[in-house]
Parts: C-alpha cells; sequence; structure tokens
C-alpha cells in the first residue's frame, strides 16, 4: 500500500457535506496503486461523457441528469465509505494528469467546474449553505433595514427574470461584482455601487466562481511541484501512470480484432468504398493513386488495417504491392518492411502498437505531402464537400457536416458521415476509426443477411 | 485671405485659413507631418498623461512602483502606415522626446504587462505565460456608424448635430451607470476626433478586472440581440425591466426620443421611415391601422404640431391605452424606443484587456480634429464641429507671437480641454491613487482574505 499525496497541507478535519467535497486540500489517505489508476479512469469517464454531452450542445437540465447518470454508473464502491474517499483521490489524481499542459489544464477545469455546479445545484439548500460557509466567503446575509431599503428593486430584478419576489425572510447576499460575472452579465440581480445582490437560489454561481478560482490557482501550483520535483520522484511508480491517462481513450482500442471484421487482401477494395471513414479512405485512395504514403499516414493507416484484422502476411503483401511500383520490391523490403513488423509488434521493443483513436488523429498535424491527420480538420472546405460527393453524400448532409466542422466538432462530422451513408443513427458518436469500420460493417452484414 | 507659408522651413509660419473654413475643420491640409511636429512639439500635454499613466506611482511614496510605467505598453501609427507595437518608456522624457521625433499619426494606449513590453520575447519561453496584461482601464467605444439604420441625417464617417445626440445618449446612460451600478469614479469621457467617443474606467478596481469581468460589464449593457450579419432585435421580454434599463428608458432614452430624436431625424415623416417602425409592432392589426392613416393623410388638418410627434402620439395612444392587455404590445414602444436610441457599445474592445485603444489629445487624421476630454456633467452641450483643429490650433500659437514659446496650449482653443482634463480627471484620480497605495510594512496588519476582486489573477 503506498501513499498518495500531491500536495504538502494539512487536511482539513472533515468534509462539511455528507457527499459533495470542496477538494481544498490534498487528503492524507491510502491507495493501492491499482486503485490510483482505476479511481482516475473511473473519474475520467465521467468527465468526458459530460464533454461528449456538452459538445453535442446539452442543456443544462440535461447535462444535469447526465451528471447523475454517470455519477451513479462510474463513481459507486462497494464499500459506502469508501465512496467520498474514490471522489477525492480520483480527482487529486486527475489534477496531476491535467496540469502538465495548458490546454489540458484548460479542459480539466472546465470539466471538473461544470461537475461541480450541477452536483452543487442538486443539493439540499441547507447543504448549499454549508459548502458556501466552507468556502469562508466573507459576505454577510442583509439584515433586514438593509433589505427593506432595496426591496423594491430587488422585487422588479425578480420579476424581470421570472424569480419569486424576495421577502424579508429571504437570504439575499451583498457580493462584489467580480465575484459573479454570469450573474451580472444577465442582469440577474440587483447592482450599487459595485456590490451584487445575489439571492440564495443564485448562490451556485458564488460559490462556482470560487471553485473555479482556487481549482485553477491549483493546478498551476501542481504543475510546479510535478515538473519540479514529482514527475523524477515518481518516474517508476506514479509517472507512467499519469502520462498514460492524459492521452487515454477509454473506449476499445482495437487491438484484437473480433471475428467479422477479419479481412483479407481481396477485400480491401470493397471493404475501403463501403466502411472506411474518410480519414481512411484518403489514405487508401492516395496510397492507390501515388503507391507511396510518408510516414504519419503509413502509421495511421496501418495500425488501422491491423485493427480491421488484416493479417501480418497480407499487410506486407499489400504494401508491397503498391510501394514496389514507386520504389521497387527490393527497397520495399529493404526500408519499408521493417516498420510494418514493426506496427504488428514483431521488431524492436515488440510492442503491439495500437490504432490511433480520434482524438490523436485529429491532434496531429499534416505537413506538405502528408495525407493523415482528420479530414474534417484539415481540408479545405472545397475539398472535403468533393470527398463527402465521392463518399456518395448529398449536398444537404453536406451543408450540416460543414456547419459541425466551422465549429470544430470534427467526430461530429464524421458521424453526421456515417449515419448519412449508412441511412441509420449512430448515438454514441464515432471517436475511433476502427469502431467507425466495426458498425458500418455490422450494419452491412444485418442488412445482407436480411436479405437472404 | 491666404497666405502660404514655407512648410518645415520656419515653424512658426503657418497656412492663414479663413475663418469659415477653420470652422468646418474638413481642410486636408489641415493634417500633415508638419503640423503634427508642431502640434507635439507646443500643444500635446505630454506631462499630463504621463501622470495619469503613472498613477501615482512617480511620486515619492516609498511604497511606489517605478516599474508601473515601463510596463505600459503604447504603440505607435506613423506616416506611412508603419505600425510599432510595445513601444514602453521609462519616464515622462522617454515618452515625449519619443512622441516629438516619431510624430506618430495616432498613439495607441494598451495595457501594462507584467514585464516591461520591450523584454517581452525573454518572457516568452517560460511555459508559464510570464508576460500578459495585469492593468488595464476598462474601456468603451462608441461608433456612430453602429446606428447608420437608425439615423437619416448621415451615414459613414459623417456625424452632424442631428444624430450626435445618439452619442449624448451613450455618453449619460453609459455614465451614469458605472457610476451607480458598478461604483466607479474616475471616467473619463473623450471624443473620437470623427465619429465616436471613447470612455476609460480608470478606477483600481476597473483597471484589475480580467477579460470575464470586462465581458459580464459589456453584456450587462448589451440589449441587442443579432449581429451585424441579423437585423438588431432589441429584445425586452419579462413582467418587469432590470432596474437599469427602466432607467435608462425613463430618465434618457425616452426623453431623447421624443425630443431630439424624432423630429431631429423625422423618423416618421415619409412611409419608408415610418415603415420600418410599424415593422416592429407584432400585431398585424394595429400596424396595418396606423399604416393606412398615415398613408391617407399627409398633414392632420388642423393640427400645426410636428407630424412626427403627432404620428408617435398616436401609435403611443393606440399601444398603450387602456384596451391593449397584451404586455408585449405594450412593450412595444419601448422597444421601438431603445431601437433608436439605446447606446451600442462595439463588445470586443471592451472585452479584451489586451485591446489598444487611442490615447486622449491625438489629432484625427481625417478631420484634424484634437480628441478632447467630454464632459459627461454636460455632455449634451458638446459640439462635434467646433472642436479644435490641428490648423486653428496652430494658427492660435502663431497669433500669439515667439515671446511667448513656452506657453504651450494655454491661451489656445486647447487650454479650456487640457484644464479639464486636470482639474476634473486627473487630479481626483491621482488623490485617490495615494490613498490606495499599500500601507507602510510597519502598518501592515493581518491581511485580509484574497477575494477575486481583490485582483488576484488567476486562469
Amino acid at each position: 500500500m503506498e501513499t498518495v499525496s500531491a500536495q504538502k497541507r494539512k487536511t482539513t478535519a472533515s468534509e462539511p457535506s455528507p457527499s459533495l467535497p470542496l477538494y481544498r486540500s490534498a487528503p492524507e489517505l491510502e491507495v493501492s496503486l491499482d486503485d490510483f489508476e482505476l479511481y482516475a479512469i473511473d473519474r475520467l469517464r465521467v468527465l468526458k461523457a459530460m464533454s461528449d454531452g456538452l459538445s453535442r450542445g446539452k442543456k443544462p437540465d440535461e447535462i444535469g441528469a447526465l451528471v447523475t447518470e454517470l455519477w451513479k454508473e462510474h463513481m459507486q464502491h462497494p464499500n459506502p465509505s469508501d465512496v467520498m474517499n474514490k471522489d477525492i483521490i480520483s480527482h487529486f489524481v486527475l489534477r496531476l494528469v491535467y496540469c502538465r499542459t495548458e490546454d489540458l489544464r484548460k479542459w480539466f477545469l472546465s470539466m471538473e467546474t461544470t461537475l461541480f455546479r450541477h452536483r452543487f445545484r442538486l443539493e439540499s439548500l441547507e447543504v448549499q449553505r454549508m459548502l458556501m460557509s466552507e468556502f469562508k466567503l466573507p459576505f454577510k446575509a442583509l439584515s433586514n433595514s438593509e433589505f427593506e431599503a432595496v426591496k423594491e428593486k430587488l422585487g422588479q430584478v425578480a420579476r424581470s427574470i421570472n424569480q419569486p419576489l424576495p421577502t424579508v425572510d429571504s437570504t439575499i447576499f451583498k457580493v462584489p461584482f467580480e465575484e459573479v460575472p454570469e450573474l451580472v452579465a444577465g442582469r440577474r440581480v440587483y447592482m450599487l455601487k459595485g456590490d451584487a445582490y445575489v439571492a440564495m437560489n443564485q448562490v451556485a454561481s458564488l460559490v462556482v466562481t470560487q471553485f473555479r478560482s482556487h481549482l485553477s490557482k491549483a493546478l498551476v501550483l501542481t504543475n510546479r511541484k510535478w515538473t519540479s520535483m514529482i514527475q523524477e520522484q515518481e518516474k517508476d511508480r506514479l509517472t507512467p501512470i499519469v502520462e498514460a491517462l492524459s492521452s487515454s481513450y477509454l473506449g476499445p482500442d482495437y487491438s484484437q480484432p473480433k471475428e467479422y471484421a477479419e479481412i483479407s487482401i481481396k477485400d480491401i477494395d470493397r471493404v475501403a468504398n463501403s466502411s472506411f471513414p474518410l480519414c481512411m479512405r484518403h489514405l487508401f485512395d492516395k496510397l492507390r493513386e501515388e503507391h507511396h504514403l510518408k510516414h504519419g499516414g503509413r502509421m495511421q493507416l496501418g495500425l488501422f488495417l491491423k485493427g480491421v484484422g488484416l493479417k501480418l502476411d497480407d499487410a506486407l503483401a499489400f504494401w508491397r504491392v503498391e510501394f514496389s511500383k514507386k520504389v521497387g520490391t527490393e527497397k520495399f523490403d529493404k526500408e519499408y518492411s521493417y516498420n510494418i513488423r514493426h506496427n504488428y509488434g514483431k521488431e524492436g521493443k515488440r510492442t503491439d502498437y495500437t490504432p490511433y483513436s480520434c482524438q490523436r488523429i485529429i491532434t496531429s498535424t499534416p505537413g506538405v505531402g502528408d495525407h493523415h491527420g482528420c479530414p474534417y480538420r484539415h481540408f479545405s472546405e472545397e475539398n472535403l464537400r468533393a470527398a463527402l460527393s465521392k463518399m456518395g453524400v448529398s449536398s444537404r448532409t453536406a451543408d450540416d457536416v460543414m456547419d459541425k466542422v466551422r465549429h470544430r466538432h470534427y467526430q461530429l462530422a464524421c458521424t453526421l458521415t456515417f449515419e448519412a451513408i449508412h441511412s441509420c443513427s449512430c448515438d454514441a458518436g464515432i471517436n475511433h476509426p476502427n469502431q467507425y469500420f466495426t458498425e458500418s460493417q455490422k450494419i452491412l452484414q444485418q442488412r445482407s443477411q436480411a436479405a437472404e | 485671405m491666404t497666405d502660404k507659408g514655407n512648410n518645415g522651413v520656419d515653424e512658426m509660419q503657418v497656412d492663414v485659413y479663413t475663418h469659415e473654413q477653420r470652422k468646418k475643420g474638413s481642410i486636408p491640409e489641415g493634417f500633415n507631418a508638419d503640423y503634427l511636429k508642431l502640434y507635439y512639439a507646443k500643444l500635446f500635454p505630454h506631462v499630463e498623461i504621463f501622470k495619469w499613466m503613472s498613477y501615482g506611482n512617480d511620486g515619492k511614496h516609498p511604497a511606489r512602483d517605478t516599474s508601473y510605467f515601463g510596463r505600459r505598453e503604447f504603440s505607435f501609427t506613423l506616416d506611412n502606415d508603419v505600425y510599432l507595437r510595445f513601444q514602453s518608456f521609462n519616464s515622462a522624457a522617454e515618452l515625449e522626446n519619443s512622441i516629438k521625433e516619431k510624430c506618430p499619426f495616432k498613439i495607441d494606449i494598451g495595457p501594462v504587462y507584467s514585464v516591461d513590453p520591450a523584454k517581452r520575447h525573454a518572457y516568452a519561453q517560460a511555459g508559464d505565460n510570464v508576460f500578459k496584461p495585469v492593468e488595464r482601464e476598462l474601456v468603451f467605444d462608441i461608433d456612430m456608424s453602429d446606428y447608420d439604420d437608425v439615423r437619416y441625417c448621415c451615414s459613414g464617417a459623417d456625424v452632424c448635430l442631428s444624430c450626435w445626440p445618439l452619442m449624448t445618449i451613450a455618453i449619460k446612460v453609459i455614465d451614469f451607470t458605472l457610476r451607480e451600478d458598478f461604483g466607479f469614479n474616475h471616467i473619463l469621457w473623450v471624443y473620437s476626433g470623427r465619429r465616436g467617443v471613447h470612455c476609460w474606467v480608470c478606477d483600481g478596481r476597473a483597471r484589475r478586472l480580467n477579460n470575464e469581468q470586462r465581458a459580464a460589464i459589456a453584456d450587462y449593457f448589451r440589449v441587442y440581440k443579432g449581429n451585424e450579419n441579423s437585423h438588431r432585435k432589441v429584445s425586452l421580454a419579462g413582467p418587469a425591466m432590470h432596474p437599469f434599463i427602466s432607467r435608462s428608458y425613463a430618465d434618457v432614452l425616452k426623453l431623447f426620443f421624443e425630443e431630439k430624436l424624432l423630429c431631429g431625424q423625422e423618423l416618421l415623416s415619409t412611409e419608408e421611415r415610418f415603415q420600418m417602425i410599424l415593422d416592429m409592432i407584432p400585431d398585424e392589426s394595429i400596424s396595418g391601422q396606423l399604416q393606412e392613416r398615415w398613408k391617407a393623410s399627409w398633414r392632420p388638418s388642423m393640427s400645426k404640431e410636428d407630424i412626427n410627434i403627432v404620428r408617435w402620439g398616436q401609435l403611443k395612444h393606440i399601444l398603450q391605452s387602456g384596451k391593449q392587455k397584451a404586455p408585449v404590445l405594450r412593450r412595444c414602444v419601448e422597444e421601438i424606443v431603445f431601437t433608436y436610441t439605446y447606446p451600442r457599445l462595439d463588445m470586443e474592445v471592451t472585452k479584451h484587456m489586451n485591446h489598444l485603444l487611442k490615447a486622449p489629445f491625438c489629432v484625427h487624421p481625417k478631420t484634424g480634429r484634437v480628441c478632447v476630454p467630454i464632459d459627461p456633467e454636460h455632455c449634451e452641450d458638446f459640439d462635434p464641429t467646433s472642436v479644435p483643429s490641428l490648423a486653428e490650433l496652430l494658427e492660435e500659437l502663431n497669433m500669439a507671437g515667439s515671446s511667448n514659446a513656452d506657453s504651450g496650449w494655454e491661451g489656445t482653443s486647447l487650454a479650456k480641454s487640457v484644464s479639464f482634463f486636470k482639474s476634473s480627471f486627473l487630479q481626483p484620480l491621482l488623490k485617490s491613487c495615494k490613498v490606495f497605495l499599500p500601507p507602510m510594512p510597519s502598518e501592515l496588519e493581518c491581511q485580509p482574505i484574497q477575494l477575486v476582486s481583490a485582483g488576484v489573477d488567476y486562469l
């Protein structure tokens, strides 16, 4: 059993709320290395699913329902007293994982804040009040006389946003406006001389701002500690886990292809046409056209084909056929076949490389002469429309796809394409090219079986 | 009577323009590099700008931050459109000399950065983003061309006394709200030189706002949905209006609409114009009724009253009479007034700490006019067509004679503006800066909790 301590601070004696921790300081708990990783993965599932929901444009109440569902699904523990521990530990582990670059910090901050906001809202007013005081915010509620002085204006604001009128029993906080930018922006509070008058039911905004501010600073500090000390100190223990977690794609990794996905070299052209996602089709077409692909393309397509079920011998044959047209068989055998065997884990480190997920492909940066990467991201509008049309996508659908692209929802764009071509919906959304392939094949086979 | 002098040879020889020409201020020859050189040599208030930008840190207070002024970004736009960013200076003399030497056609003021902008590259390598803005006035930019769809007298770059009330309205609404709702005190309004106004909120609390808080304030002021691409729609839904909105309407908008703009812009006098307003009434039977009535009669038989006033009265009567139960119709009158009067801000200018804004007392290259401060208490008296121009000022200097080599702006039409800047804005500001400089170490008590609002910055 080994102890995890992300920051050297004193523990708070006990958490005020039975279910919603504030993560003010790292707990002095003991956790096994396995749990260290597994707890983090479970929390990451929640955050990623939430992130997905947000980018699909789900509304706040839908997100709230989603959060409840996800929390129940992933963050439970057989031992009820460990539920809170899992919550706290997973959060702090993910801080280590996501503190290391500005993009990671931004994402994590955004997701944890959203998660906190929704969980806070679900709590009773009692608990909310308790949590508020935990933040030790020096805001006092208005006294009766103060309330009388602004009662009318408060009422006017309440009516303007369809909220119940405040009464002498309502708790109203006088707060510097900087603390509640969302409420100010929406004109949802009465403003007087720099103070915003915040009703109890708006308190979430206040607390969330504090939460985010605190976490944001904490992440910067964590990053400093990580780079200056922890990363090196833990290089044989926690560091490999932490580094793997940040790029983890949490679906199946397609390193072991399923039975019905096995294809042979004769099938390639046919399945490329029917079931490859655009990124792989493009690489495939270019390969057929130019009899060559640069390294990035060879990796992306090669690993994809492996995931799709192409055996090593078939892969070697396939690539040889194409490359030899350009560079000759001898050069192929000497220079390129090694890499293919490497991908299958037959050379060198003998790591069995896994096919790239969408996340990885989208963030790659193809240069001149490259054809890898995500076409939804990297193609010009003109080229993308042409490519979609070649795949049989109507121009109406192409418009929807372009709309997703403009908003940088590349995976949603690919999902739309999938749905258009297969004339059915794909609720899970595409996040791995091999998933696209598998789903496609499933549908086509179901249809051909039904036809028989 | 014109007497062309030798440009650039003898400093004091300045072209003499007729009084009429000067008044119009539309002489292109009234702006050139030589005139500007003279302006920067004799008239531009270098010291006052320096004092402002120092916020008290140039004084003797032991707790002053001597690096403060040097961390402020200025940018110069030169004659040939060359744009110099990240200019910084360590003293008043450096600032003044650089301006006199480079003779910029435009001077912009940017934020105060964490380090001297000249050294920014040294800090770019550090992963933690050490070069970033740490203070910047809260600023607003209001441009008359954003009102082109509601003014008929001019369009584009022109302004006149008929449409200028729109700027007056903007100043009144925003100034009052900044003081009353947000508690700011040190607010400078400046004529932009051609067709708009700028606002600089200089309280420490304002300077320390982050982008999110600035965006929140900009949104607090926002009343229009839609953008340049879609028709601007005012949305005042709800059983009541926020106190800020209702106050703005009652105290400023309604008054100006009914007393100035209705007739000044003749908003209901022609079919094209009144149709635009009728189109904003969601009930076709009512708008149809008014439309028929107005198309039919050019002028009501008895009344000598202005037709715009008469028609507006009729419109209000129908929409606000006791018979109308639908709140959406009652609200319609306000929405029309808002559409034609409510301030239109450039949100992007306000939201970003690093946005550069033109410095007061610059000369606008296209009009030759000086960007003078506007007194918000008397903004309805401001006349953009009689703002001192460069040519006029140099002529005044000329007439003052070479005996007054050091007189500078005193004795010219610029004196009033600089005095106002000093007494109404700069002095109270610097006084408040003295009060808020951190206490001496021996006076330090236990530090209060660092609130977000205390300016501790975060990502």
